[in-house]
């Protein structure tokens, strides 16, 4: 009853102190909140309609006007690549999100019912023997790109590893002496993967859920680049990039912004996942 | 022995079946009916029904399941929607590039990162040591285009040392390829070098803390001796596996590499038929792609005993 509450407050608190002191999770962190502050008031920020054409500034280099210049359509590409912040930050914590509800459920019931155990892990095997990008291109080539479909099949694309992660924290913790204990005071089996086991999932989940974010995000910017992904209109950092294409080589600004903005954007992910892995499990990163 | 790499060769057949199953079953739920899309907006329903049973596609679904995997085991993927050739054709024509690709890379990533790793864990805590590890980071969080294009802004526009984008095929000799296949995998390694330097690292630190190494220490055995002879080939089973696991980030970002460099291989012919919906291309080279990843961990775990004597089956 009090262990998962006892669990939770080591860990928050570990997490506090270990950022108060270590300013390479600080860094990362300040970065995301940045981004995420100019993803919720991009209109605000001297932004025009990212869609808004205008034939007669194609091509310009930055200016006072155009801050970023304009794309091949005149359309101004500093509003595009700040629109593009709320792309991506929705697409990277949607999929890191469903990714770790789906692989607690499928990772759950496959460590703890035998009968699933097999089957669910065989196809995931096959699911993990094709390369994630592959299989994300697959699915939305199938079913046309849109926000909602790229999310869902970065999604899928991800599962068999977050569910991966799940199923070996459930095989280990249920060996341990208190799920035995519990079993014996009469726990219900559903009781004890909520109350026991889940709660131990948690903290490598949340390590795995940023590492998650930050494919996601990659994944959707390669899927757009590629054509793929989210339909042109949609200003997306992949999609703007894909744009530039044609033009890098007589305008490399078309490329250069919205290419900063999305690897900045990864780094800090990536950045923060290092940083709660060393406060979450020191052991495990001691020397990673 | 020889009945272990029978048993580990065996067990890659279930898996590549569960992927030709998933991969066929995506294009089963697809909306849309290829017949109809054949038969075109003026087709009565007669004709369409014509062409339907032509196809096979009245036939129940393990049917047609059977005879797709008995064509492919064969080499037939059918026939390209776009182009009415052979998938098999287009495939053999787009392989070079990649596949010189990927070995570029694999060479370059594999001779830059174990170096790299093994120094850091040398020197851990030193200046050289963070600078490794930052660039891991970085590495890992810089698209493939991002690179790519930086590449071939610098090295190809600016000081014009190598040729932007195209592809010059190995036949017609050996260094215009070998030009044309830097910058790409220069880009593709990136990723791969801060992953295989990073687990390089990890590993090393593990294996330089252990009672052996210690005695080899004492013993007097040299650094460069105690490093590659002893401390590497003992991390080598989680370097080899990373390497491997590794592939499947590779085929992903050829597919990106081919793209911003011009290249004429499978990554190419993918992308094409995403924008044409063929099909049966993007069946076959998700297939093939992912044959060739099962294949590559196959030949991994059985180098295991290689590395490692002590894994013996």
């Amino acid at each position: 009853m009090t262990l998962p509450l006892a669990a939770r407050r080591t860990m928050g608190s570990r997490l506090l102190r270990y950022m108060s002191r270590n300013t390479l999770i600080a860094f990362p962190s300040a970065l995301l909140i940045v981004l995420a502050l100019i993803a919720i008031f991009a209109p605000f920020l001297g932004t025009v309609d990212p869609a808004q054409l205008n034939p007669a500034n194609r091509l310009k280099p930055p200016s006072a006007e155009f801050w970023f210049g304009t794309d091949m359509l005149g359309r101004d590409i500093y509003s595009r690549v700040i629109y593009g912040s709320r792309v991506s930050l929705i697409v990277g914590l949607s999929v890191a999100f469903f990714a770790s509800v789906c692989g607690v459920i499928i990772g759950t019931m496959s460590g703890f019912v035998r009968r699933f155990d097999a089957i669910i892990m065989r196809i995931m095997d096959g699911m993990m023997s094709i390369p994630s990008i592959l299989l994300a291109i697959a699915i939305v080539a199938l079913i046309r790109g849109s926000l909602l479909t790229v999310i869902v099949a970065i999604t899928i694309a991800e599962i068999p590893r977050t569910s991966r992660l799940v199923r070996s924290v459930v095989l280990s913790i249920r060996e341990e002496p208190y799920i035995d204990a519990a079993i014996v005071a009469g726990a219900s089996t559903s009781r004890i993967a909520i109350r026991h086991i889940f709660p131990n999932t948690i903290a490598p989940l949340s390590v795995q859920a940023t590492y998650v974010c930050a494919a996601a995000m990659i994944a959707e910017s390669i899927l757009s680049f590629i054509g793929a992904g989210l339909p042109p209109i949609i200003p997306s950092w992949g999609n703007i990039i894909a744009d530039a294409r044609t033009f890098w080589q007589i305008r490399p600004t078309m490329l250069l912004f919205p290419a900063l903005f999305l690897s900045l954007c990864v780094l800090s992910v990536n950045l923060l996942g290092d940083g709660l892995r060393e406060a979450l499990d020191p052991r495990m990163a001691k020397d990673l | 022995m020889m009945l272990y790499i029978g048993k580990r060769c065996l067990s890659t057949i279930p898996v590549m079946l569960i992927v030709a199953v998933l991969i066929f079953g995506l294009l089963y739920i697809t909306p849309g009916d290829p017949a109809l899309m054949i038969a075109g907006d003026q087709a009565t329903p007669a004709v369409v029904e014509r062409i339907r049973q032509q196809l096979g596609l009245d036939l129940p679904i393990y049917v047609r399941f059977g005879h797709w995997l008995w064509d492919v085991l064969q080499g037939d993927f059918g026939k390209s929607v776009l182009s009415g050739a052979p998938v098999s054709n287009l495939i053999a024509q787009r392989i070079q590039p990649t596949v010189s690709l990927m070995l570029a890379t694999l060479v370059i990533s594999v001779s830059v990162a174990v170096p790299l790793g093994v120094l850091s864990a040398w020197k851990r805590g030193s200046f050289i040591d963070r600078a490794v590890m930052i660039l891991c980071v970085g590495g890992f969080s810089l698209p493939v285009f991002v690179t790519g294009y930086l590449l071939a802004y610098t090295f190809g526009l600016q000081l014009s040392w190598l040729p932007v984008q195209g592809y010059a095929r190995i036949e017609n000799g050996v260094l215009p390829w070998l030009r044309g296949i830097i910058l790409p995998s220069l880009a593709l390694s990136l990723v791969y070098i801060s992953l295989i330097a990073r687990i390089t690292r990890a590993t090393m630190l593990e294996t330089m803390s252990r009672d052996y190494i210690r005695t080899a220490r004492a013993k007097g055995v040299a650094d460069r001796s105690l490093l590659f002879g002893h401390a590497l080939k003992n991390a080598a089973v989680p370097i080899v596996t990373v390497v491997g696991t590794g592939v499947a980030l590779l085929i992903g970002g050829s597919v990106v590499a081919e793209s911003v460099f011009a290249l004429p291989g499978l990554g190419r012919l993918t992308i094409d038929a995403i924008m044409g919906r063929d099909y049966p291309v993007i069946q076959a080279v998700v297939l093939i792609f992912s044959a060739s990843y099962v294949l590559v961990n196959l030949i991994v775990d059985l180098l295991y005993t290689v590395f490692d004597p002590r894994i013996s089956y």
